[in-house]
C-alpha cells in the first residue's frame, strides 16, 4: 500500500513467531453461568412449601446413589424432592434453555433483535395447534395419544410453531429483508387470530377446559412430572446438540444474506434448520408448560450485552441463562403465593418488562 | 479464469442484462461502469452466483457456475457487495476473521488469525483491530469489508475478487490505495473485476474495462479505447473532454459543463 508498505515476506516470518488471540469469552462464560445454573437449581430445590436444607438435600442424593446407606431425613422430604422437585426444576432447566436458544436463532435468522417466539406469534401459533388438538378433536386425540404417548401433543404444537415461523418469514422476507414492522404486525395478526380462537373457546368451554385455556395462555410448569420431563427432553436436546453447529452460518447472516451466500451459507437450509431445531425446542415446552413469554427475548439481549455477539458464545450463552431465568422464575411463582401458584407468564412479563427496557436505555446510551 | 457467454438475467419480463459475453483471464483488472442502472450490480451477482443468468451461461475455471456448490465456491473467489449494514457489536477482527469460516471448522487455526492481521494491514487499519464494527466511519467500515473480502482469497492462486463500488465512503487517500491494491493482486495471477463509478480510476487503473447501457454492452475493451468522449457521452449523457495533462501519464476525463450562472432568474 501507499501509506504502510509491508514487506509480505517478512511478516509471514514474524508472524510465525508471534501468537496470535482471537478474543474469546467462551470458557469464562460457560464457567460463571455454569455455577450460576448449579446455585439455582440447588436454591430451586430445596426451596418450596416443605423445605429441604443443604445437607439434608446431600443426604438425600447421597442415599439415592448409594453413597450412604442409611439417612436420618424423613421419608416425606426424600419423596417431594424426587417425585415433586426435581423433576419441576429439571422441566424449568429443558424450557428455558430451549426458549433461550430459540431466542437467539431466531433474531439471528430474522437479522433483527426483536424477533421473539412469544413477540411474533411463534409461541401463539404452538397453542393454537395444542389447544385445537384438545379442545375440539377429544376423540381424535385420544387416537394420537395412544400413537404417539407423551410426545403427541409436544409434537402438534412443534407443528405449529414450525408453520407459525415459516408464515412469518416468508411474509417478512416479501416486504424488505426481514423488516421489523413486518415482523411486528405478523405477529400482531396471529396473536390476535389466537386470541380471538381462545376467545371463541372460552365462550364454549365449561370449567375445567377454561383452567386449560388460562393454563395456556399464561404458562405454568405446574404439571411437571418425570413424564412430562421424558416429554421435552429429547426435543430440547436435540436443539441444545445441533444448534451450536449453525452459528459460524449465523454469523455470516450478520453481513446480509448475500454476502452470506458467497462465503458458502446455504440461505436456504440454514432456514430450515434454524426453524426445525428452534420450534422443536418451543413447541415441545409449549405442549407441557404452556406460553412462556418475553424469556427468548431478554436472554439473548443480556448474553449479547455481557458476552458479546458472537452466534458461538450467544447460543450456549443463552442456552444457559434461559435455564437459569426459568428456574428463579418458577420458584418464585410457586413459593410467592404459596399454597397457591401464580402463573410463570405473568412473572417473566412482570419482572422481564423493565428488565429488558433497562437494557434497551442502557444499550442506547452507550452508543451515544 | 471466468467466461461470460451470452448472459442474459430477466425478472417479470424485464430484461436487465442482455447478452453480455466477455472472458477475463488470471491477473487483469475490469472494470465495468455504466449509468445508474446499466445492469452493473446485476452483472457482479451473475458473476458471484447470487443469481443464476436466465438466458445463456457463466463458466468459472471452465465449469458453469450452476454446478458449483456454494461451499466450494466460496473457497474460490470473494464478493464485496454494496451494502454492508451491520448493526451487531461485532470487532473488526471478527468481522475479517468471517472471511476464514469457510476454511476451518470449529476454532480458527494460527494461520488464519495471521491471515486476518495482515489483511487489516494491508488496507491499513491495523490499529482498528479491537474496535466495535458499528462505531466506526462508513469509510473504516468499507475498509473492514474489503480486509474481510481480502483474507477470503488471501491464501488462493488464481483467485477471484468481485467488488461492487469499493470505495464507497472512502476517502480519497484510500479510494487510490484500495485500487493500489487490486492491482497489487493482479500481479499475483488475481482477478479483479470491479463496479467502478469514476471513471478516471477506471482509465487509470483498470486492464480491460466494460461499459454498460440499458442492461446492454456498450463498449468493452481496453480502457483508452472504451472510456472516449464519444462513448461516454453515449453512455451516460453527460459530455466530457478528454485531456492529456503534461504531467500525468494518462489521460484525465473532464465533464463539460455550463457554469452554473451566478442568478437564478
Amino acid at each position: 500500500m501507499l501509506t504502510e508498505t509491508v514487506n509480505e515476506r517478512d511478516t509471514t516470518k514474524a508472524e510465525s513467531f508471534q501468537k496470535h488471540i482471537l478474543p474469546s469469552s467462551m470458557g469464562k462464560m460457560v464457567w460463571i453461568l455454569g455455577s450460576i445454573l448449579l446455585a439455582c437449581v440447588i436454591f430451586a430445590a430445596c426451596t418450596g412449601a416443605l423445605s429441604i436444607s443443604l445437607s439434608e438435600l446431600w443426604q438425600i442424593v447421597a442415599f439415592k446413589l448409594g453413597w450412604v446407606t442409611e439417612m436420618q431425613v424423613e421419608e416425606q422430604k426424600s419423596i417431594v424432592f424426587w417425585i415433586i422437585r426435581l423433576p419441576r426444576v429439571c422441566l424449568a432447566v429443558l424450557i428455558g434453555a430451549a426458549l433461550g436458544i430459540a431466542g437467539a436463532s431466531l433474531q439471528g435468522l430474522f437479522r433483527n433483535p426483536i424477533a421473539d417466539a412469544t413477540l411474533i406469534g411463534v409461541t401463539s401459533g404452538a397453542s393454537l395447534f395444542a389447544v385445537f388438538v384438545i379442545m375440539l378433536n377429544v376423540k381424535y386425540f385420544g387416537m394420537l395419544n395412544e400413537l404417539a404417548g407423551a410426545y403427541g401433543i409436544s409434537f402438534v404444537s412443534f407443528l405449529g410453531a414450525a408453520g407459525t415461523t415459516y408464515l412469518v418469514y416468508q411474509l417478512s422476507k416479501i416486504t424488505s429483508e426481514g423488516g421489523v414492522a413486518t415482523l411486528l404486525l405478523c405477529g400482531i395478526a396471529i396473536n390476535a387470530f389466537v386470541g380471538a380462537v381462545t376467545g371463541l373457546m372460552t365462550y364454549l368451554a365449561d370449567d375445567a377446559q377454561l383452567r386449560n385455556i388460562t393454563f395456556w395462555n399464561l404458562g405454568s410448569l405446574g404439571g411437571a412430572s418425570w413424564n412430562s420431563v421424558m416429554a421435552v427432553g429429547p426435543f430440547v436436546g436435540i436443539s441444545l446438540i445441533f444448534m451450536p453447529y449453525l452459528s459460524k452460518a449465523l454469523n455470516l447472516l450478520v453481513l446480509g444474506e448475500s454476502q452470506a451466500a458467497s462465503l458458502g451459507v446455504n440461505m436456504k437450509s440454514l432456514k430450515r434448520q434454524v426453524i426445525i431445531l428452534a420450534t422443536l425446542g418451543v413447541g415441545a415446552s409449549v405442549a407441557v408448560a404452556g406460553s412462556i413469554g418475553f424469556v427468548g427475548l431478554i436472554v439473548p439481549h443480556i448474553i449479547r450485552t455481557l458476552f458479546g455477539p458472537n452466534h458461538r458464545t450467544l447460543i450456549i450463552g443463552s442456552a444457559f441463562a434461559g435455564a437459569i431465568v426459568l428456574t428463579i422464575a418458577d420458584t418464585f411463582s410457586r413459593t410467592i403465593v404459596a399454597p397457591s401458584e401464580l402463573p410463570i407468564g405473568i412473572l417473566t412479563g412482570m419482572l422481564g418488562t423493565p428488565f429488558f427496557i433497562y437494557i434497551l436505555w442502557e444499550q442506547k446510551r452507550k452508543r451515544l | 479464469m471466468i467466461e461470460v457467454r451470452n448472459a442474459g438475467f430477466e425478472v417479470k419480463g424485464r430484461k436487465l442484462l442482455d447478452n453480455v459475453s466477455f472472458s477475463v483471464k488470471p491477473g487483469e483488472f475490469w472494470a465495468i461502469v455504466g449509468a445508474n442502472g446499466a445492469g452493473k450490480s446485476t452483472l457482479i451477482k451473475l458473476l458471484s452466483a447470487e443469481q443464476g443468468a436466465t438466458s445463456g451461461s457463466v463458466h468459472f475455471h471452465d465449469r458453469d457456475l450452476r454446478k458449483y456448490k456454494l461451499k466450494e465456491l466460496a473457497t474460490k473467489r470473494a464478493v464485496l457487495s454494496q451494502q454492508n449494514n451491520i448493526t451487531l457489536s461485532f470487532t473488526t477482527q471478527e468481522i475479517v476473521l468471517m472471511g476464514r469460516y469457510p476454511f476451518y471448522d470449529a476454532d480458527p487455526t494460527q494461520r488464519d488469525l495471521a491471515i486476518v492481521d495482515m489483511c487489516l494491514k494491508k488496507v491499513g487499519i491495523g490499529h482498528l483491530k479491537g474496535r466495535i464494527y458499528p462505531t466506526l466511519s462508513g469509510g473504516e467500515q468499507q475498509r473492514v469489508q474489503l480486509a474481510r473480502a481480502l483474507a477470503q482469497v488471501w491464501e488462493i492462486e488464481n483467485g477471484l475478487l468481485l467488488l461492487d463500488e469499493p470505495t464507497t465512503g472512502m476517502d480519497l487517500l484510500h479510494q487510490y490505495e484500495t485500487f493500489q491494491l487490486a492491482k497489487e493482486l493482479t500481479r499475483k495471477n488475481f482477478a479483479v473485476i470491479a463496479v467502478i463509478h469514476d471513471l478516471n480510476q477506471a482509465l487509470q487503473y483498470s486492464d480491460r474495462v466494460l461499459m454498460l447501457k440499458g442492461g446492454c454492452m456498450h463498449a468493452i475493451g481496453l480502457p483508452e479505447n472504451v472510456l472516449t468522449e464519444q462513448a461516454i457521452q453515449e453512455a451516460f449523457g453527460l459530455p466530457v473532454q478528454i485531456i492529456q495533462p503534461e504531467t500525468t501519464p494518462y489521460p484525465v476525463i473532464v465533464p463539460q459543463v455550463a457554469p452554473v450562472p451566478y442568478h437564478l432568474p
